[in-house]
């Protein structure tokens, strides 16, 4: 991969039909630090090719040598948008390979404040989209939202972003005294939001024209690619974690999953802000049941699960976080692998991309909705 | 009036100095008009992106720029000395004479173009040449070169990519452009910007509502021309980074964007020029002029032509921050399969109309013409007809267009929007999901 020929001359550029052109890893659009090696016919991408690894932080590594209860924090910059949602995917992995049992209050508040980070890293995801494809509007009003939500984060949390939410068996703490109303007005002002957004894009000839039929992918291919989460489900597979094998309170809680019909960006979209209103569902009847009690199970004094191996996955935002955890009974982890729904996800690039134009890669690269920060971990 | 005594007074210090009339009035008038033009345009095109960042902000929810004097006032000027104090920086593999010219032609080509522009009238014209509308489509084409040159000589493939993309579509959208001028010019019977204007004000109208397809057209390509969004793909920052100008920083990166914004303002002064009216407003040559207030008159005008061309500019600004950005092949579709031929289909109906009007003179003792002296002076009723035209030529254009364009994958977009569905599945669906398609 690495040989490819990016040093081209002015005198070659003449003769040759194609031009590599080398996108990345400083590039306003590719969501981080990817780098796309793009070889292209006039604008036209005949081939491609990713090169990753530029934010790898060997997390998997230094899992290794840490306490259990150590390690939450640094899953927290897996996917640095959906903090909630990564570190939810470890404390479960290890408190259902101990057996513990979480109390429902603490469920309950881990199912609100994940959908809510789910709505979080769909905002921003829609900004991003939004203005990869040039409509810079939004991605002011989206970032206006994710702040309300960010801020209900810092007051329960005391971070906005890398949160480090969660406790094995439970939360650090109960919810604060204003957070269900905080999180109700949030609840009653995103409808109306929302809706400002679709007018905007949804039925804007634009935005039309330049996400109807790019990035398709059928049913077969996506689940091929190993495609999860509203890429999936765009392509009208009806695949969710939170139904499928519920955690948390899902299983007590009523929601539609949305599905698309051709795999197009366009669809993708559409799953997403679906997805929004339903996650505001979720929050909506969470808020409704929400039980009262402990937050925490008692734990013992050292965290150790017994030997063996555990795999537990979630829904994130981008798709199934997975976490497969390998314990030779000591305090610290044999082998953690995580499984990041953007690296999969990413995958489908080359497949999408190819025959349309380098337009087009920027608004594929913003649909799959990628993070570097998971990717190269 | 007090406020022009200077104006004389300059004058007459010249004649005292021995220079002859001839001299001051060629030679020593235009070098001072031109000076202050070029000063009053450069810090116009300062305070225009002050003007687009509030704007933006009041679209967005936000403030805006607010440090820097009071509510920002002074962030251009500060944005100015940063921009001329940068570090003069070329790359290394660039080609350096054309890398260092290219944004002089670019500036020079926008502000050429303000010499003919009628910002009003008697001494608030520069120049009044006869071939006016000529001169600025020929001069601010050349504005492409620099692109391009640009484009080439910064040894970046995003700038030639920039470059390639500019060239095509300033080269396409130059063509609608100038077919969409020529129904106005129908009526108007003279190239000369003043004629133009001079032209409406006889007629006591705009040629908006005798052209509302050519100003249409004309906005459209005028948008593009200028590479501004939503068709700003040469520059189009999260596609090409930057295009053209990628490589470019300090002094010779503020040239583009001066260049830029200059061709916006000439742009929408055109519109402004040929289709509202330029400095003509109803009443008031009636109550300046007539009453022998001349230079209160020059002033008035001038302030409505800035009054309108800030409307203009106001929609470029609102475009821009509310449309997504098109893909290269949807700009050149628009260009050649819609924007172009509604551009002729409107030369034939513009044809057509005139020629129906003229035959209709006279008929049955219709008085439609007036006169045609300067330009196509029309009667009332021959007002109302052409007006009729117009807006039947709005619905004729659109029916032809989209008998031209059914076939196309743009053509019905609204018919291809998509709702998804939703279902709610059971809880533990099995491990392996059901493909749920069909």
């Amino acid at each position: 991969m690495h040989q490819v020929e990016i040093a081209t001359t002015q005198e070659t550029l003449l003769d040759s039909p194609e031009m590599v052109l080398n996108m990345g890893p400083q590039h306003p659009s590719t969501h981080g630090v990817l780098r796309i090696i793009l070889k292209l016919d006039g604008e036209t991408v005949i081939d491609l090719d990713c090169d990753i690894g530029y934010l790898h932080r060997g997390m998997e590594k230094i899992a290794e040598n840490r306490m259990y209860t150590m390690i939450a924090p640094y899953w927290d910059r897996l996917d640095y948008i959906a903090a909630v949602s990564n570190g939810l995917v470890w404390v479960e992995t290890v408190e259902q390979m101990m057996g513990l049992e979480v109390p429902p209050r603490a469920h309950y508040l881990r199912t609100i404040l994940t959908e809510l980070n789910r709505i979080a890293s769909h905002l921003l995801w829609l900004a991003t989209h939004a203005l990869d494809i040039g409509a810079v509007t939004v991605l002011l009003w989206a970032l206006r939202e994710r702040e309300e939500i960010l801020k209900i984060f810092e007051r329960q949390f005391g971070a906005r972003l890398t949160c480090h939410a969660w406790r094995v068996g439970g939360m650090p703490n109960d919810a604060y005294d204003d957070f269900q109303s905080d999180v109700r007005r949030f609840s009653n002002n995103f409808p109306k939001r929302l809706d400002e957004y679709e007018t905007v894009l949804s039925e804007n000839r634009i935005w039309l024209s330049r996400t109807v039929g790019i990035g398709v992918i059928s049913a077969e291919d996506a689940i091929a690619i190993g495609l999860s989460g509203p890429s999936l489900r765009g392509s009208g597979v009806a695949w969710d974690i939170r139904k499928a094998r519920p955690y948390a309170a899902y299983a007590d809680m009523d929601f539609d999953i949305p599905l698309g019909e051709n795999g197009d960006t366009y669809d993708r979209y559409l799953v997403r802000l679906e997805e929004m209103r339903q996650a505001r569902r979720i929050i909506d009847q969470a808020l409704e049941k929400l039980p009262d009690g402990p937050v925490n199970a008692k734990l013992p004094k050292i965290v150790k699960p017994p030997v063996g191996d555990y795999y537990h996955s979630i829904e994130g935002p981008k798709g199934e976080i997975g976490c497969y955890l390998v314990s030779d009974g000591t305090a610290q982890p044999w082998r953690v692998r995580v499984r990041p729904p953007s690296l999969i996800n990413l995958q489908a690039l080359k497949q999408l991309c190819l025959g349309h134009l380098v337009a087009d890669v920027v608004a594929i690269i913003g649909t799959l909705d990628i993070v570097l920060g998971e990717i190269d971990r | 009036m007090l406020l022009f005594a200077p104006i004389d007074f300059i004058d007459q210090l010249l004649l005292k100095a021995g220079l002859d009339p001839q001299t001051i009035n060629y030679v020593i008038w235009p070098f001072l008009q031109i000076g202050l033009l070029v000063t009053v345009v450069a810090l116009w095109v300062a305070y225009a992106t002050y003007l687009e960042r509030k704007i933006s902000a009041f679209m967005q929810a936000r403030l805006g720029p607010m440090r820097v004097g009071p509510w920002g006032l002074l962030q251009p000027i500060a944005d100015g000395i940063k921009l001329l104090t940068k570090e003069d920086f070329i790359p290394d593999k660039a080609d350096r004479w054309i890398f260092f010219f290219a944004p002089y032609i670019a500036v020079a080509a926008a502000f050429i173009v303000f010499s003919v522009i009628p910002f009003g009238p008697d001494w608030a014209v520069i120049t009044d040449i006869n071939i006016g509308v000529l001169f600025v489509l020929a001069v601010s084409s050349v504005g492409v070169l620099a692109l391009i040159l640009a484009g080439w000589s910064s040894n970046s493939k995003y700038s030639l990519l920039g470059a390639l993309r500019s060239s095509a579509q300033m080269v396409s959208y130059e063509v609608g452009m100038g077919l969409s001028l020529i129904g106005a010019l129908m009526f108007a019977r003279t190239l000369s910007l003043s004629g133009i204007v001079t032209a409406q004000g006889s007629d006591s109208i705009w040629f908006v509502l005798y052209q509302p397809v050519g100003f249409l057209i004309f906005l459209v390509s005028g948008i593009a021309e200028n590479n501004r969004a939503p068709f700003d793909l040469p520059e189009a920052e999260s596609e090409l980074v930057a295009g053209f100008h990628t490589e470019y920083s300090g002094f010779r990166w503020s040239l583009f964007f001066m260049a830029e914004y200059a061709a916006m303002v000439i742009v929408s002064a055109l519109a402004v020029t040929l289709y509202l009216g330029g400095w003509y407003f109803p009443l008031v040559y009636r109550l300046t002029e007539a009453r022998g207030y001349h230079n209160l008159y020059v002033i008035v005008s001038l302030l409505v032509f800035i009054t309108k061309l800030l409307i203009v500019l106001y929609l470029y600004f609102w475009l821009r921050w509310t449309l997504p950005r098109f893909r290269y092949d949807q700009l050149m579709d628009i260009g050649w399969k819609w924007l172009i031929p509604s551009a002729l289909i409107n030369i034939a109906l513009s044809g057509l109309a005139i020629f129906l009007l003229q035959a209709l003179d006279g008929w049955r003792g219709f008085k439609l013409i007036d006169s045609l002296s300067g330009g196509l002076n029309l009667t009332a009723s021959g007002k109302a007809l052409m007006i009729l035209f117009g807006v039947l030529g709005l619905f004729i254009t659109g029916m032809l267009l989209a008998r031209i364009n059914w076939r196309s994958r743009d053509f019905n977009l609204k018919s291809q929007r998509r709702s998804i569905r939703t279902v709610n599945l059971p809880q533990g669906q099995p491990a392996v999901p059901a493909s749920a398609k069909g």
